[in-house]
């Protein structure tokens, strides 16, 4: 019961949170010089200032900063985010067309770099001078020198156009019949090097994070004490042991998810992946001013539900966080 | 024959300045349901010695160079780690001196005690269940039934050295080794903790072990006692005897160190007495002298030249003093 009420507390939190985000968002757009009127009239090849001043009344541009404000943070409370006049659709209905394919790709590579990074991390914590330890070494090395959009470029070059293993962009190939395996196929080869890239830079850092806790943790008093009991060398390492690394390694993943996101943005860049990376791309070079806030709601929105579902998995590993006691 | 034989046991340590003999020679023996306890100073060796007799010598660190470890007729310097294994927690178990750290902070006791149980006994997880739950009773902490659901961060520093006794004790085991288990604890605590230690021995006709360097606790819970000095033995007999007529001036000076309260100062007996001087380092372990003898008020030249070889006064009673026979 104690879990559900601070879960509760934490999720009114977000929600204040979203709200101050929003209005953030909004003036430092607002700030910025230019809106759309001005991006309009240079679309149509120029404008005069009457045409000016009716574009802006048309699009509410001519009231007050909080009256603004106020529109648009009740639009938002109702699931409206605007209208993007550069893809003519509302942004709520363009956004979720995109939203699942970032969120499958941000999730697959938070996912696997945190799975292969833990094992990566506890088999060379065994063997702290064996050659697993020294790649881990050198991977986090690459990792946080090794910007995403030029490991993006080389795997394309190695594995797209070299050897043709993998597909050069997009997500799937419309050219594809077939059944639900089929398509889960054709997407896997298209999601592999993207995947690869963006989640190479956070391998890294958990790999190294979790080989240094699972070190310390080996060699800590109640692993003897586990040891001393003659349980098998698996159940000490993977039970007793593991279970008191991942804490941190949890808790870095959680606040690395805001950064999964923005890798995000250059990895769909690079490999024309429809997401909302792709999305924000386009709508900032084409000044759309809806499309853009509606990304950087959704964004934060994302990053505030990864923050929370963090709280929630370390509260099931660790007894001592919350709780009783 | 006995249960346990130490013989010759030699275990060394690797330095950076290169290999230390941090057990030197060791022979004992432990008899069934005997309490034999090791005294010393911090570094003489004790728990590096029960480590040993664990098979849990830190991997890569130390060894067993030369001698042999028989339990039950069977030979564990040589034994498979499958076999120490089946050994650990089930023949010989063992109780650290840190409750605070000793316990998983993320298990319910409960499973802590039944994984053993379970691990050796092959019973199901309910029986262990069950059988955790008595074994919390055993060990006296009130309301059982509820509290084998707590996490070790609920509980006192005494309450976990007693949960550690009952999973040292949850099989039966023929040995137990106590590494000073009451360092870390209230003095109240202490005498509560050896009590149990005591009744619990009692019932299950376990052999211990006791490390410690609290004289009282040795006079209390052991029948015979080893010295242990830079990792040799110094001294070796029944309690009663060592303490009232110490053959090695160390013992001599262990004895002395015990605080006192007193309404009147003797000449004997100041306030706080001290073995002045320390521990040699670990590189000086290996020398062919007493290593004692620079901080010994009784040394002569012969110490400093040769190791003294373990004399025997009496039945069971043992020194390794060139002097022994004049103090």
């Amino acid at each position: 019961m104690q879990v559900l009420q601070s879960f509760a507390i934490r999720a009114g939190y977000a929600v204040i949170l979203l709200v101050a985000v929003l209005v953030l968002n909004f003036s430092m757009m607002h700030l910025a010089p230019g809106d759309v009127a001005d991006t309009i009239s240079q679309s149509m090849g120029g404008a005069d200032q009457e045409l000016l001043d009716q574009i802006r009344a048309d699009y509410g541009l001519d009231q007050p900063f909080y009256i603004q404000l106020g529109h648009y943070i009740g639009g938002v409370l109702q699931f409206d985010l605007g209208f993007s006049f550069f893809y003519n659709q509302p942004v709520t209905e363009l956004i979720l067309q995109r939203l699942p394919a970032t969120l499958l790709l941000v999730i697959t590579a938070q996912l696997l770099a945190l799975f292969i990074g833990v094992i990566m991390g506890v088999i060379s914590a065994r063997k702290p001078n064996g050659i697993l330890s020294h790649f881990v070494t050198f991977l986090a090395l690459f990792g946080y020198a090794a910007p995403v959009f030029w490991t993006g470029i080389l795997l394309l070059i190695a594995f797209s156009l070299k050897v043709q293993w993998f597909p050069v962009a997009g997500m799937q190939d419309v050219t594809i019949e077939g059944g639900f395996w089929a398509h889960f196929i054709d997407v896997a080869r298209h999601m592999a090097l993207p995947v690869v890239t963006l989640g190479s830079l956070f391998l890294a850092l958990y790999s190294r994070l979790a080989r240094a806790t699972m070190m310390e943790t080996l060699g800590s008093d109640f692993v003897r004490t586990a040891k001393a009991k003659g349980l098998s060398t698996n159940q000490v390492v993977y039970k007793h042991a593991l279970k008191n690394s991942l804490s941190p390694v949890i808790t870095l993943a959680g606040l690395q998810f805001s950064a999964v996101i923005s890798g995000a943005v250059l990895v769909e860049a690079v490999f024309s992946w429809p997401g909302l990376g792709t999305l924000a791309f386009q709508s900032i070079i084409a000044r759309d001013t809806p499309t853009i806030l509606g990304i950087l709601f959704f964004s934060a929105l994302v990053v505030i539900v990864g923050n929370l579902l963090t709280d929630l998995a370390l509260r099931l590993v660790d007894p001592r966080v919350g709780g009783k006691g | 024959m006995a249960l346990l034989s130490v013989k010759n046991l030699q275990i060394e340590i690797k330095t950076r300045a290169g290999v230390a003999p941090v057990i030197d020679d060791l022979s004992f023996d432990l008899e069934a349901g005997e309490s034999l306890s090791f005294v010393g100073e911090s570094g003489c060796g004790k728990s590096m010695t029960a480590l040993a007799l664990m098979g849990l010598l830190p991997e890569g660190v130390g060894s067993v160079a030369a001698g042999s470890i028989t339990f039950d007729g069977e030979e564990l310097t040589t034994a498979t780690e499958t076999r120490l294994r089946e050994i650990r927690g089930n023949d010989i178990s063992m109780i650290f001196q840190e409750p605070m750290t000793s316990l998983n902070p993320l298990f319910t006791i409960g499973e802590q005690i039944a994984e053993v149980l379970r691990a050796h006994q092959n019973l199901s997880r309910k029986a262990a269940w069950n059988q955790a739950i008595e074994l919390l009773d055993a060990v006296r902490i009130p309301n059982a039934k509820a509290r084998v659901n707590d996490y070790p961060f609920q509980m006192s520093g005494g309450q976990r050295q007693r949960v550690m006794i009952a999973i040292a004790l949850a099989c039966q085991p023929k040995i137990l080794i106590a590494d000073e288990p009451t360092t870390a604890l209230d003095v109240t605590v202490q005498a509560q903790i050896f009590d149990l230690l005591q009744d619990m021995r009692r019932q299950t006709d376990s052999s211990i072990i006791l490390i410690t360097h609290d004289m009282g606790a040795v006079a209390e819970m052991a029948e015979r006692m080893i010295v242990m000095y830079a990792g040799r033995k110094a001294e070796l007999g029944p309690v009663e005897d060592v303490i009232a007529n110490p053959r090695h001036p160390y013992t001599a000076g262990l004895i002395s160190c015990v605080p006192h309260i007193l309404s009147t100062l003797t000449e004997e007996r100041e306030k706080l007495v001290e073995v002045p001087g320390i521990v040699p380092p670990l590189n000086d372990f290996g020398k062919d002298s007493c290593l004692f003898a620079s901080r010994c008020q009784q040394a002569q030249a012969q110490c400093l030249e040769a190791r003294p070889p373990e004399i025997e006064f009496g039945p069971e009673h043992q020194s390794a003093c060139w002097r022994a026979q004049e103090l």
